[in-house]
């Protein structure tokens, strides 16, 4: 018996391998680009990622991606009233760019143009070995919105990036090269109908001295396979929010890596988890401090109900020259099901001598005695849950500066709570 | 309005029986005082009243108004009228005080059938309330009771009460960490409670509160059980000689 033979291939990565070969005379794009793709599908035909692989050790794609839709072009999702009024909405229907709107100071591009004329292509193929989500995105991405945000913009609304499947798949981009002294807040939504595979991967830019607000809001059906992978560098002085929302997919996997490239950056990352039902969501960062004098603070707060399972790794990497690094992690868990789990694996590594790192984890239930305080006041056993569910969040959601944001979640925190909680 | 029978009740956790045979009633348009030594089973009844599930009834029964209330949730219970201030109010992290009144004025009204409040005469109301208590309106954008001073915390409580308006108001230890003028304060937002059709029921083991709410029955607790009831010439009794010469006469 031959021990190394490749263990043959799932249904799911047959059918991937399948669909390229179907797909490729539609994707755009030649030369380079479709070099890229080639290489892509290389990379998958190794097979998906098991748990004996380190970063996917929590998901094992492999086995937990049972199923892979085929792709459809009759389908056609529908773009969603944006989440603050008034908002400029770039959507993605079904994978397809609409229609572009004209933001004063930010010039929009299709990526499917870049993929076409060949400017897209350094921008293509998995970063290493454990990167599935870049390579299947590689091997299949259509289209995207691409955003040249000018130097010194101010952005008075918040521009919304819409990726709205309508089932099948859907192999998204959505990036973002902001110049110096830009503020700037860009929503993203991941939603639709259909119970679509989706991957949609990032690429932020940061200039010098910018600030971006980046909030990702996942609210995918339950029936829906979402790889997400956000990528970001930050320049000198330059400040990087990114918060996440994720309430919805059966199978959910938000990578995301962050680069502190210039002296002064900071990124912050606030995210909430609204776990329910049988379904698997899984956060992993990893974050490099490159250069002294950087910062950083992550909080994410998960909230688990049902069957589900929770995922958080987050590592911080401070290189050699990174002195006077300032980077704290906290991932706090509330449970509010016995059959629920969340599983947190910090991780630092430290090269620098001159820092002040740190991490930390809480798992909690529902405090019996403030349930007992607001119900003895006549309020309603789910609704006391409800607010006391909302307190565990609201300093992760508060934080953000924009109100009509932080109302907007907090209506999705709501209504995903009527349902779920 | 308020009758308990025979009551028997234990610690879940641990099954120790702290109310051992509790009888007494308590009427419409009366305040009862409620005295005992530390550890009788003052604050337990009280929190059985409002339907803590730490404590298990095993024999006896509680009537409000006639009926049972024992298979009621303390939200049904809260709702249906009983208010409980709390010895040790909770420290709610996350919660704006302001937000959690108008959630338990709207939802007690809406278990009762009646119309939501809407945000102007809420604040009319809270405001109006906050006054008479000597409160200050920025300590309701706080989160509940977090940072409050002890004093802070049982005027936080009273105001509740007065804008939940319920029929059967139990008090425990209100008095406790109040200064003088405080006290009076909160004695007078009790006071302008008193109604024909509202019972309230102060547990105090100090004779001073009393001073100031005036009872028209005192029952002593003792051991899970009232072992004297009497008008408030009792309380004056029990102040003067301590409660060794009605523990002594009941045993
Ligand atoms: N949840 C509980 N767990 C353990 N002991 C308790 C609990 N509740 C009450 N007790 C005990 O019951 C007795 C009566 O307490 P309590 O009702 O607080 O008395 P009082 O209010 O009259 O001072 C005390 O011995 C107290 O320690
Ligand atoms: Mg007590």
């Amino acid at each position: 018996m031959n021990m190394h033979a490749q263990p043959q291939s799932t249904p799911a990565e047959t059918a991937l391998i399948d669909a390229f070969g179907e797909r490729l005379s539609h994707l755009p794009g030649d030369g380079e680009v479709a070099l890229k793709r080639d290489q892509s599908v290389e990379a998958l035909k190794r097979g998906l990622p098991t748990r004996r692989i380190e970063t996917w050790h929590y998901t094992d794609l492999r086995r937990l991606l049972t199923a892979v839709p085929e792709f459809d072009a009759t389908l056609a999702g529908k773009p969603a009233a944006p989440l603050i009024e008034g908002s400029p909405v770039l959507a993605l229907l079904n994978g397809v760019a609409a229609r572009p709107v004209a933001i004063e100071g930010v010039d929009v591009e299709r990526i499917s143009e870049k993929l076409g004329d060949g400017t897209y292509a350094p921008a293509l193929g998995p970063q290493g070995a454990d990167d599935a989500i870049g390579a299947l995105n590689s091997a299949f991405v259509a289209d995207g919105w691409l955003l040249n945000i000018a130097d010194g913009t101010v952005l008075d609304k918040p521009i919304e990036l819409q990726n709205v499947q309508a089932g099948g798949q859907v192999h998204a981009r959505l990036a973002a090269k902001v110049g110096a002294g830009v503020t700037a807040t860009i929503v993203e939504r991941q939603t639709g109908s259909g119970d679509a595979l989706v991957s949609c991967v990032d690429n932020v830019v940061v200039g010098d001295g910018s600030h971006v607000t980046w909030v990702i809001v996942q609210e995918q059906p339950e029936s829906a396979t979402h790889l997400g992978q956000f990528n970001a560098w930050i320049g000198k002085d330059a400040k990087l929010t990114l918060f996440f929302m994720n309430a919805g997919g059966r199978l959910v996997r938000q990578e995301i890596r962050v680069a502190a490239k210039g002296e002064g950056s900071d990124f912050q990352l606030r995210g909430v988890n609204l776990l329910s039902g049988d379904t698997h969501t899984d956060v992993t960062m990893v974050l490099d401090h490159e250069v002294p004098h950087t910062g950083s603070r992550e909080i994410v707060r998960n909230v688990v109900t049902g069957k589900a399972k929770g995922v958080f790794q987050g590592r911080i990497n401070v290189h050699q020259y990174a002195q006077k690094t300032d980077a704290k992690m906290a991932c706090n868990t509330l449970l509010l099901s016995d059959d629920g789990e969340f599983s947190t694996k910090p991780e630092l590594e430290i090269f620098a001598d001159d820092v002040q790192c740190g991490h930390g984890a809480t798992v909690t239930e529902i405090d019996h005695g403030h349930l007992f305080y607001l119900m003895a006041r006549g309020v309603s056993e789910k609704s006391a849950r409800g607010l006391l569910v909302k307190a565990f969040l609201a300093e992760v959601i508060e934080e953000l500066e924009d109100e009509q944001l932080v109302e907007a979640l907090e209506a999705k925190l709501d209504r995903w709570f009527a349902t779920h909680g | 309005m308020l009758e308990i029978k025979n009551l028997h009740a234990r610690i879940v956790e641990d099954g120790t029986e702290i109310i051992r045979g509790l009888n007494l009633t308590v009427n419409a348009g009366e305040v009862a005082a409620i005295m005992g030594p530390n550890g009788s089973g003052k604050s337990t009844l009280s929190y059985i009243l409002a339907g803590k599930e730490d404590y298990d009834v095993t024999e006896g029964d509680i009537l409000y108004n006639g009926e049972s209330i024992l298979e009621m949730d303390p939200a049904e219970r809260a709702a249906a009228g009983i208010f409980l201030a709390f010895q040790y109010p909770m420290e709610i992290p996350g919660v704006a005080t302001m937000e959690f009144l108008k959630v338990a004025m709207n939802e007690q009204r809406k278990a009762r059938g009646e119309e939501p409040l809407k945000v102007p005469e809420l604040l009319k109301r809270v405001k109006a309330a906050s006054a008479t208590l000597q409160m200050d309106m920025g300590m309701l954008k706080r989160p509940l009771n977090v940072g409050f001073s002890g004093g802070e915390k049982k005027r936080a409580e009273i105001l509740q009460m007065k804008l939940l308006e319920p029929k059967l108001c139990v008090m425990d230890e209100t008095d406790s960490g109040l200064d003088i003028d405080a006290l009076k304060v909160v004695a007078d937002g009790v006071n302008s409670l008193r109604a024909p059709d509202r019972a309230i029921v102060v547990i105090t083991h100090y004779q001073r509160l009393l001073e100031y709410i005036v009872p028209d029955a005192v029952h002593v607790l003792y051991k899970g059980q009232v072992i004297k009831s009497g008008d408030k010439s009792l309380a004056l009794e029990l102040e003067a000689n301590g409660y060794a010469g009605v523990i002594g006469e009941a045993a």
